[in-house]
């Protein structure tokens, strides 16, 4: 459990606790209520891959997972997240350290450049791909609406529209292949 | 994905195999970023650190008459509070840093504004507290009251007598002026059968990497370094600068560019106002200091490029041959000029494209408005000279009935004119205009064959016949790449873990790398190319060359990397052939190891490494065999004989004879909808040629990216100043970047023409996407409008309005 006041260094700042749980970690805190859950998590938490591209809720690269959704880190406010359940992208990657199938498709398919966009890109492509592993047969034109909530300058998103639709495959023929014996 | 190889420079006697030189190698650099272990300026933790904020002008042009900084300093948790008045020596004008001739009036900005204020965002003071709420607050304490000058944010008008002048010195608000000339374009234009003159315009646009500009420092009084990390494409540059405006030894101040979340230009600018204050508070306050500007300071602090307005006329014969070119155009360079005339030089003397065109006159003047400062964005010019050029190509052919394609055709360079100069035409990197290699009438007969044309043709045919809006747009660039003066490259082996360590001056902000230039190494060491660690963007670690602009990288980087690691191989095969009794003729480097070939015997590079390191002391197993007194060390003489020097280490530099020319050929078919005027590119295609392609995959995300910022520029991005000055649309909700949604599936083709002019044979990539984009667009969108006979289409970027207007306005004719 990790459990600490995050105070605002002025001393006369308010604050509220909170509790929630972070990657699967319980975590108490003190916070100030103007503090933005993106400043708490790279900050305060120490988890930097989240990024921030522009604090007005439009780029997508703050994205993280609230209770499951995604959500963006830059338009919640840490006070917010009493009770809740926060996952990153620092949470991703399997037990044994092996990459998520999301993130491995991203770099079979040169999804990423400089990276800046790439923690927001997995977080909101794992959270559709959970919702509706059925992405595997949409169309390119559909697949770029489902992912057209977050900003990358530098790929021109064909890495990364290639990389969803193979993410999505991946799913589902592990899912497929899970799902045999107990057909049988 | 198709490609076309052209024959291979010629390969050495003993040179290795390309095994992984030109294959889609996935990058070293992926898992890192991956798993959110990236580490940009902000994610460096730093004991203690505390943060800055600016205090930024909302007016555009200005007198400072007060400015009180009294609250500001009360909030508790500030630390310092600077102005220009207790900045020291760094109140003062920063360089410019590419001086030239024709640079009359050269103006630069202070760090912190001193009585006049000359665009909104212009920084006027920079508050340091506990943390970047604090700052905040009491940057919002801080009373300024400035009283505005008029204004004139219009380029054109700018120009005229009377027009307010930015800088009162400054007559007529030009800062430069030049013109060039290749052979006799008024003779040309006496005996030419055609004009063609159309005047064309560009917007103002802005690089927007998704990380905005930042700087963290910290000052170490023990060992007196400082310490700066900084998101910038010129560390070495940077580091030259702090060393001068500090006065502290060049060995004291170290730059360092972490990972880099895009640069595409506007960081290759530098000191911006943060990159000298956020170095003096670390100092003065014996703290770390950070500052990490937000999306809405980056649209009015980071330099802006694009707008130019171009007069262009061609000179030609009844069948479009094109024998000559005047263009006259101003270029906005925003209220200070600190990168020089780069962009319209750039721009001019991309004019005549892949053209013959052996008669040129282009003359530009940069223009001084009270707007955010202009250096180059990826393109830096050319995507304007080619809208240019490629809309007048487009409306001749159409005054003189001739196909677009064919056109283009009759004008192209031919294979055998190679090496093509334009002799009087100076580029950027202060050399003649000379174009080094290319297939440009293989590129368009490529282009024309992927297209289908006979198959569209019918096609636009039957969605004419429904009322759909359906055409085809095309265009064709050049770009010169891979400009000097040098960058450096040096290999050394490590000898505990046979790894491959690569040094260079250039940074990364996304363009792999450590990957494609691992790629070299590992070829001719014979190792994995995960087992090649480059390491970059560090002053502390390496230190001569230049930056990471032009799409230079690979050329220049890439060439003498390749030379160090011959050279190391060659080092490599003497010690192996050495230990092995045998000839280096006879040993093969593979896996990490040199083998005799034929034979199962072979020896680690980790062994080869020590060996080569005369020791003293066996401090591991493997060690042993390098002390005085083990048989291997046995020999006449010092251990070190001649010039030799300990391990296997080598470094080379390459300094290109000039610049090398990449070129391609975009086309779209593209659809307007009736309705609402929105645009569909059904299809976008890309014949593209680099010269050699050392990882395909990368070169491919290069022009990706670089097409999705044309797609913006074409129809999308538009940096909307208002009369007084005041950016309207400083934010990703009202400048309208690109989805996913906006950018349309690229099939690319490449051929591969070898430059000659370096080892690895290789042109620039990077900005190669963007240049053609805005021009294929128009000519698209202008032959799906064409029945409703609008008139033409040169100015962009485009907008459904402006089309939905053209139509209205053809319609009422
Ligand atoms: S940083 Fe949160 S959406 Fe851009
Ligand atoms: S990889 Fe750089 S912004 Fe997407």
């Amino acid at each position: 459990m990790t459990s600490s006041t995050y105070r605002s260094p002025v001393n006369d700042d308010p604050t509220l606790d909170i509790s929630l749980v972070v990657n699967g970690r319980p975590v108490e805190a003190s916070v100030s209520p103007r503090l933005l859950l993106s400043d708490f998590l790279r900050h305060h938490l120490g988890l930097t891959g989240t990024h921030v591209g522009c604090e007005h809720g439009v780029c997508g690269a703050c994205t993280v997972h609230i209770d499951g959704r995604a959500a963006r880190s830059c338009l919640t406010l840490a006070v917010q997240l009493d009770g809740a359940t926060v996952r990153t992208v620092e949470d991703l990657e399997g037990p044994d350290g092996s990459l998520s199938p999301v993130q491995e498709a991203f770099r079979d398919c040169h999804g990423l450049q400089c990276g800046f966009c790439t923690p927001g890109f997995l977080m909101s492509v794992t959270a559709l791909l959970d919702e509706d592993p059925d992405v595997a047969d949409a169309s390119d034109t559909e697949i770029r609406e489902r992912i057209a909530g977050n900003l990358c300058r530098c790929t021109g998103y064909q890495g990364i529209v290639a990389a969803t639709r193979q993410a999505a495959e991946t799913i589902r023929d592990a899912k497929e292949q899970a799902d045999v014996p107990t057909r049988g | 994905m198709s490609r076309r190889e052209a024959e291979q420079p010629e390969q050495a006697d003993n040179a290795p195999p390309m095994v992984h030189t030109g294959a889609r190698v996935r990058r070293n650099e992926d898992p890192r970023l991956l798993r959110g272990q990236g580490r940009y300026v902000d994610d460096i933790p730093l004991e203690g650190c505390v943060h800055g904020a600016f205090l930024r002008s909302t007016i555009a042009r200005g007198r400072i008459v007060a400015l009180d900084t009294t609250d500001a300093e009360r909030v508790p948790g500030v630390l310092a509070v600077y102005t220009c008045d207790n900045i020291g020596g760094l109140d003062r004008e920063m360089p410019l840093l590419i001086p030239h001739p024709c640079i009359t009036h050269g103006r630069t900005q202070r760090p912190l504004a001193r009585d006049d204020v000359y665009y909104v965002g212009q920084a006027i003071a920079f508050v340091v507290a506990v943390d970047r709420y604090v700052a905040e607050d009491a940057v919002s304490r801080i009373s300024v009251d400035i009283e505005p000058l008029p204004v004139e944010v219009d380029m054109e008008r700018a120009v005229e007598d009377g027009a307010p002048l930015v800088h009162p010195d400054v007559p007529g608000n030009i800062a430069a002026s030049l013109v060039q000339h290749c052979g006799d374009a008024d003779a040309a234009f006496e005996r030419a059968e055609h004009h063609t003159k159309i005047r064309v315009q560009v917007d103002r646009s802005t690089g927007a990497p998704m990380e905005c500009l930042a700087t963290a420092a910290r000052w170490d009084p023990v060992s007196g370094e400082l310490v700066v990390w900084d998101g910038t494409q010129a560390p070495i540059g940077l580091r030259g600068a702090l060393s001068s405006l500090f006065d502290l030894d060049e060995d004291k101040v170290r730059v360092i560019a972490p990972d880099v979340g895009g640069g595409f230009g506007p960081k290759i600018h530098f000191p911006y106002a943060n990159e000298v204050l956020v170095p003096l508070a670390a100092m003065q306050l014996g703290r770390p200091v950070k500052y990490i500007e937000d999306r809405s300071e980056n649209f009015v602090h980071m330099s802006h490029e694009r707008t130019q307005i171009h007069e262009i006329e061609l000179a030609a014969t009844k069948d479009g041959e094109v024998i000559g070119l005047r263009d006259v155009f101003l270029h906005d360079t925003g209220s200070f000029i600190p990168y020089g005339i780069a962009v319209a030089q750039v721009a001019s003397t991309a004019i005549a494209g892949p053209y013959r065109i052996p008669n040129i006159e282009v003359e530009f003047r940069c223009v001084y408005t009270p707007t955010v400062p202009v250096t180059p964005y990826r393109g830096c010019g050319r995507p304007q000279a080619n809208f240019a050029l490629e809309r007048a190509m487009d409306q001749l052919a159409e005054e003189l009935g001739i196909d677009r394609f064919e056109i283009r055709r009759r004008n192209l360079i031919a294979d055998d004119e190679f090496p093509y100069k334009r002799e009087g035409l100076i580029f950027a990197d202060g050399l003649p205009v000379t174009y080094d290699s290319g297939q440009y009438g293989a590129a368009l007969a490529l282009l024309e064959k992927e297209l289908d044309l006979p198959a569209f043709r019918a096609e636009q045919e039957r969605a004419r016949a429904e009322g759909r809006w359906l055409g085809l747009g095309l265009s064709f660039y050049v770009e010169g790449t891979g400009l000097g003066p040098y960058e450096g490259g040096r290999v050394r082996i490590h000898p505990i873990t046979g790894k491959v360590y690569v040094n260079t001056g250039l940074t990364t902000q996304g363009q792999g790398h450590a990957t494609s230039m691992a790629q070299l190494v590992a070829d001719q060491l014979g190792v994995a190319v995960d087992d090649v660690i480059v390491v970059e963007g560090d002053t502390g670690v390496y230190d001569w060359g230049v930056a990471t602009f032009a799409s230079r990288a690979m050329v220049v980087s890439g060439s003498a990397i390749h030379k160090a690691a011959v050279k190391a191989r060659e080092r490599v095969l003497e010690i192996a052939a050495n230990m092995l009794e045998v000839d280096p003729a006879d040993i093969e480097l593979k896996d990490g190891a040199a083998g005799v070939r034929g034979t199962a015997t072979t020896i680690p590079l980790a062994a080869i490494a020590t060996v080569s390191n005369p020791l003293r002391y066996a401090f591991n197993d493997a060690a042993q065999i390098a002390t005085q007194f083990a048989p291997a060390s046995k020999g006449d003489g010092p251990p070190l004989q001649g010039d030799s020097r300990p391990g296997i280490e080598t470094e080379q530099f390459y300094s290109p004879p000039h610049a090398t020319w990449a070129y391609g050929v975009h086309a779209a078919i593209v659809e307007v909808d009736p309705v609402s005027y929105d645009l569909q590119v059904k299809r976008y295609v890309i014949v593209h040629d680099c010269g050699k392609m050392i990882n395909p995959m990368i070169v491919e995300g290069q022009i990706a990216g670089g097409v999705a910022s044309g797609m913006g520029g074409a129809f999308y991005e538009k940096l909307e100043y208002e009369a007084n000055g005041n950016l309207r649309n400083a934010s990703f909700m009202e400048f309208l970047m690109p989805y996913a949604t906006e950018v349309p599936h690229m099939e690319m083709h490449h051929l591969e023409t070898p430059t000659p002019l370096n080892p690895i044979g290789a042109k620039g990539a990077g900005e190669a996407g963007t240049i053609p984009v805005a021009a294929v667009i128009a000519s698209g969108i202008q032959d799906a409008l064409a029945p409703e006979g609008i008139g033409p289409l040169w100015h962009v970027p485009l907008n459904p309005s402006v089309l939905h207007d053209a139509v209205r306005e053809a319609r009422s004719r």
